[in-house]
């Protein structure tokens, strides 16, 4: 296909305004699915998804429009996820597309997500079609979104598309917009190929496959393929497009989107952000890459079984393939064994990775409480990366820390802002600015440490604005925050895995909640149990386990034997599930404590 | 002949049953007492015993008319204590005296508490007066060595009801005490209607076991067992035996025998003993064999409720030997390289070290 005659492009929306129903009419509208084949949200293929109502990954499907000049156009339908979490996926898929449809519900009007996604679109000089959805639904407001959406993306509220992709109303217009708006692929055919892969997915029987958009030339089944970053070669098994199964084909050519089955078995060979290109006669020059993103929330993964430590780490690795985002490395607990320590996106990613791998790989796993990268700089003046407060340096060494700070936009109606300002002062937030997008909306901004969000901040702002409040953040990078590490001590003995990195000013209630928790999960022992919570040898809070003074079976004669020796042999099995700490029997669930605590901070 | 040291002789009959209780009885069915005792006597008669002590328990074997108790004691081997447990409301004159002339020479009574209020949660018949009488009654017999058997953790029971009782007891001056804190067994109905005071008052059974403790040992007593007490000279031969792991011969419904490594615990149905031991049979009994080292193991386990040396030489592999020098440097217990010795703090926890130091 001459590459005037190809559109690519990405529907970006905030989650629920209607984007995956959006993607099923325009399937539907051009044949590409048979009404018999239809479902809702034909291109969420995983199970996770569907049930969420929410896309994970992106993908490509290719559909062919014969528009209004009766032509017929190749449209690439690259589909992006919806939620704060995934920006960078929303990034990539954005960076192979040269136009993007920004929806927004016509009862809703723009949200966070909506602001946030189309700056990434305009970031990257993206033609946007502004499209306000749900005009059938009686509390709609069509005129009023359409200036707000006119405003933000700088076009009159006329040239905003109006439409219900519920029941079709102007979806047709839709895609003669994007014909005629969005500007064809520039690259040269000529050229020699180059491919950016942006996304990839791992198939049992078939390897690796490559998502890839082809920017110059052309690529065949057959020939040798490199990737330029990694150096990884390859042979391609099969090549083709979405529609929206996978349809093999003879070649992609500049402009196009499709896929690439590498046959690679090794998952970590072919990276999501690398340029694809020939083995021989390849290119001289990489795509630029896509911005490469780092996690900045951490927890610890465990299988509750400890022999399925091998498992996790196979389900892992084949989920990086797919989620460029996870990051993870080996770690072990005393009380939770051998694990990893995850990075991720944030709390919803963190979510869906357990998800997935508790469905998909048949894993039963136990989290740890999450929390963020800090840097810590020491007495050589060096910095160091914490990810884990088993990582932290003795107080004494530390010259500085520093603790990752997002800019948080908020959206929601005028009568919640002081709810809204009251969350983020409790937060540690500093107000940066108020805006109001209409008489009714207002958007407030704030500075935030990303400590205070990654917990219960979204489950807050929901509870205190009854749903009306939309988030996202951007993360601005390190600034300075006085953190310090708590630790636990039983009996005078420092527990590793109890320790919790806070802010200062958080530290005092934070221990003492966790040594309350403490108390109530460790029974009473032969001796009495101290237990501390400590910032370096200062103590900040403690509790006691009472000495249990009685532990005997009263009577025992005879006929009592037998039972007095089951009775011994349950207690032996009781203790044997404790883990010792000094001469301390603790059971596995007083190590969960830490988490709890967390989660009941704002309760 | 046997290897048992120790013979007891399980005597069922109850004249009603107490709310608490989960021992094998029977009540009602007088006319089956002198079959059972016959019974009891084929049973014996084909065991060929010689023990050192016999302790006829129940049930309530002073239940018994006279001559029929006077029938199971006459029947019964000569041994250097022969200990009969009574419930006081039975105890008259004659009784006592049939007892002496039997061969007892120790009394076990069961006397539970002397408040009346908590008697009647435990449905005991005997009232406080009648336990003073029995024990009068016994030692103008002639008897010289008498137990009480008394309970704390009875629903209810204040801290002062637990000193009264001890005073009471005292005051009677026995030469033994066996105090048993109340157990409930979960579904009874026992515990369905007191369930909810056994809770609340648990953890005070910690203060009241302590009180016990102090007490008798301030009046003189041996803490010689968890809970049994004795004045010097008069443990209960019969019971040491148990706690030492020696061999024993069980005869009657629900009685157990341990000897060797099989441990034979006679069947709880009236019925069935008598027609099998009268048809020449031996009593129906569910039989469980022991290893070597389970065997071991609860020697260990009963050693170590005692107040003397538990010489540990034999069986050191059962042990772990962590756990022992840990529980030894928390004064738990000493080790002499030969014997533990529990202290004092060790023996109200003697389930827990035990639990600990053994593999």
């Amino acid at each position: 296909m001459a590459l005037s005659r190809i559109r690519n492009f990405s529907i970006i929306a905030h989650i629920d305004h209607g984007k995956s129903t959006l993607a099923d009419r325009i399937l539907q509208l051009t044949s590409t699915v048979s009404e018999r084949e239809m479902r809702d949200q034909v291109l969420d293929s995983m199970e996770l998804e569907r049930e969420r109502g929410i896309t994970i990954k992106a993908q490509a499907v290719r559909v062919m429009y014969r528009a209004g000049d009766g032509r017929t156009y190749e449209l690439n339908l690259i589909d992006t996820p919806g939620h704060v979490d995934f920006t960078y996926e929303v990034s990539r898929s954005l960076a192979a597309c040269e136009g993007a449809l920004l929806v927004v519900d016509a009862a809703q009007g723009i949200e966070a997500q909506t602001l946030a996604n189309a700056y990434l679109a305009i970031e990257g000089d993206l033609e946007i079609v502004p499209v306000v959805n749900k005009i059938d639904l009686p509390s709609a407001d069509p005129d009023g979104v359409a200036v707000e959406v006119g405003d933000l993306v700088g076009v009159g509220a006329e040239d905003v598309l109006r439409i219900s992709a519920k029941t079709g109303a102007g979806v047709e217009a839709v895609l003669q917009a994007v014909v005629d708006r969005v500007p064809p692929p520039s690259g040269d055919p000529q050229a020699p190929g180059r491919a950016l892969i942006f996304d990839s997915s791992y198939d049992q029987y078939r390897g690796v496959v490559a998502f890839v958009r082809v920017v110059d030339g052309s690529f065949h089944p057959r020939e040798r393929l490199q990737a330029m970053a990694l150096g990884t070669r390859f042979e391609v098994e099969e090549l083709g497009f979405f529609s929206p199964g996978m349809r093999p084909a003879k070649h992609l050519s500049a402009g196009e989107v499709g896929y690439i089955v590498t046959g690679l078995k090794d998952v970590s060979q072919l990276r999501v952000g690398d340029t694809l290109t020939l083995a021989r006669g390849s290119a001289q020059e990489a795509l630029p890459g896509y911005q490469e993103v780092k996690p900045m929330v951490f927890a610890g993964l465990f299988p509750t079984d400890s022999d399925q430590y091998p498992e996790l780490r196979d389900a892992l690795e084949k989920l990086k393939l797919n989620d460029a985002a996870l990051a993870y490395e080996p770690e072990s607990s005393r009380a939770l064994g051998f694990g990893f320590r995850c990075g991720f996106l944030g709390l919803l990613h963190m979510d869906i990775v357990r998800e997935r791998l508790e469905r998909e790989y048949e894993l039963d796993l136990l989290v740890t409480a999450p929390n963020v990268a800090y840097r810590v700089q020491v007495a050589d003046g060096s910095w160091l990366e914490v990810h884990n407060p088993a990582q932290m340096p003795p107080g004494g060494e530390i010259l500085e820390t520093e603790e990752p700070y997002v800019r948080a936009s908020l959206i929601a109606p005028k009568d919640y802002v002081g709810a809204v300002m009251e969350l983020n002062q409790e937060r540690r937030g500093a107000f940066h600015h108020m805006e109001y997008l209409s008489e009714e909306r207002v958007q407030l901004v704030y500075d935030l440490p990303l400590a205070e969000i990654v917990l219960d901040y979204y489950d807050q702002l929901k509870s205190r604005t009854r749903g009306y409040a939309s988030f996202d953040y951007d993360l601005l990078g390190f600034r300075p925050g006085a953190i310090v590490k708590v630790d636990v001590l039983l009996a005078g003995e420092l527990v590793d895995s109890l320790s919790l990195i806070t802010h200062r000013d958080s530290a005092q209630a934070q221990g003492r909640a966790l040594v309350e928790a403490l108390r109530e999960r460790i029974p009473r022992q032969m001796f009495e149990v101290a237990i501390q919570a400590a910032i370096g040898t200062r103590v900040i809070a403690r509790e006691t386990v009472k000495a249990k003074r009685k532990d005997v079976t009263a009577k025992c004669y005879g006929g009592d034997i037998s039972r007095k020796r089951k009775l011994l042999e349950k207690q032996k099995k009781g203790k044997k599930r404790m883990k010792q700490v000094g001469s301390i029997e603790v059971p596995q669930e007083a190590f969960l404590a830490v988490l709890e605590i967390n989660r009941e901070r704002t309760a | 002949m046997t290897a048992a040291r120790h013979l007891y002789v399980h005597v069922p009959f109850c004249g009603h049953r107490c709310g608490y209780c989960d021992f094998v009885t029977v009540t009602g069915n007088e006319r089956l007492h002198g079959r059972y005792v016959d019974a009891l006597l084929v049973e014996l008669g084909r065991a060929h015993v010689d023990p050192d002590t016999v302790f006829v328990g129940g049930g309530t074997p002073s239940l018994l008319a006279d001559e029929l108790l006077a029938r199971l004691l006459a029947g019964l081997p000569a041994a250097g204590e022969l200990t009969v447990e009574c419930n006081p409301e039975t105890i008259t004159p004659a009784k006592a005296r049939v007892l002496v002339e039997g061969g007892a020479n120790r009394v076990s009574l069961g006397a539970q508490s002397f408040r009346p209020r908590l008697l009647e949660v435990l449905d005991r018949r005997a009232d406080p007066a009648s336990v003073r009488e029995a024990v009068s009654t016994l030692r103008r017999a002639g008897l010289q060595n008498l137990n009480l058997d008394l309970m704390f953790g009875v629903p209810g029971q204040t801290a002062d009801d637990l000193r009264r009782d001890l005073e009471d007891a005292l005051s009677l001056e026995p030469e033994h005490i066996s105090y048993y804190e109340l157990e409930a067994k979960p579904g009874t109905r026992f515990t369905h209607a007191h369930g909810a005071e056994l809770a609340r008052q648990a953890e005070a059974m910690e203060e009241y076991y302590e009180v016990v403790v102090e007490t008798l040992r301030g009046a003189g007593f041996r803490w010689y067992e968890t809970a049994n007490f004795c004045r010097p000279g008069h443990p209960a031969e019969h019971n040491l035996g148990y706690w030492l792991g020696h061999d024993y011969l069980g005869i009657g419904i629900g009685a157990v025998s341990t000897l060797g490594l099989e441990r034979r615990r006679n069947l709880p149905s009236l019925p069935r003993y008598l027609s099998a031991v009268e048809g020449g049979a031996r009593p129906p009994a569910a039989v469980e064999l022991l290893t070597a080292d389970e065997r071991a193991l609860e020697r260990l386990m009963l050693g170590l409720r005692l107040d003397r040396p538990l010489p540990v030489n034999g069986a050191r592999p059962l042990l772990d030997p962590a756990a022992v020098e840990r529980l030894s440097r928390e004064g738990m217990l000493v080790d002499d390289g030969e014997a533990l010795e529990l202290s004092d703090r060790g023996r109200f926890l003697a389930d827990e070290v035990a639990a600990t130091i053994l593999r």
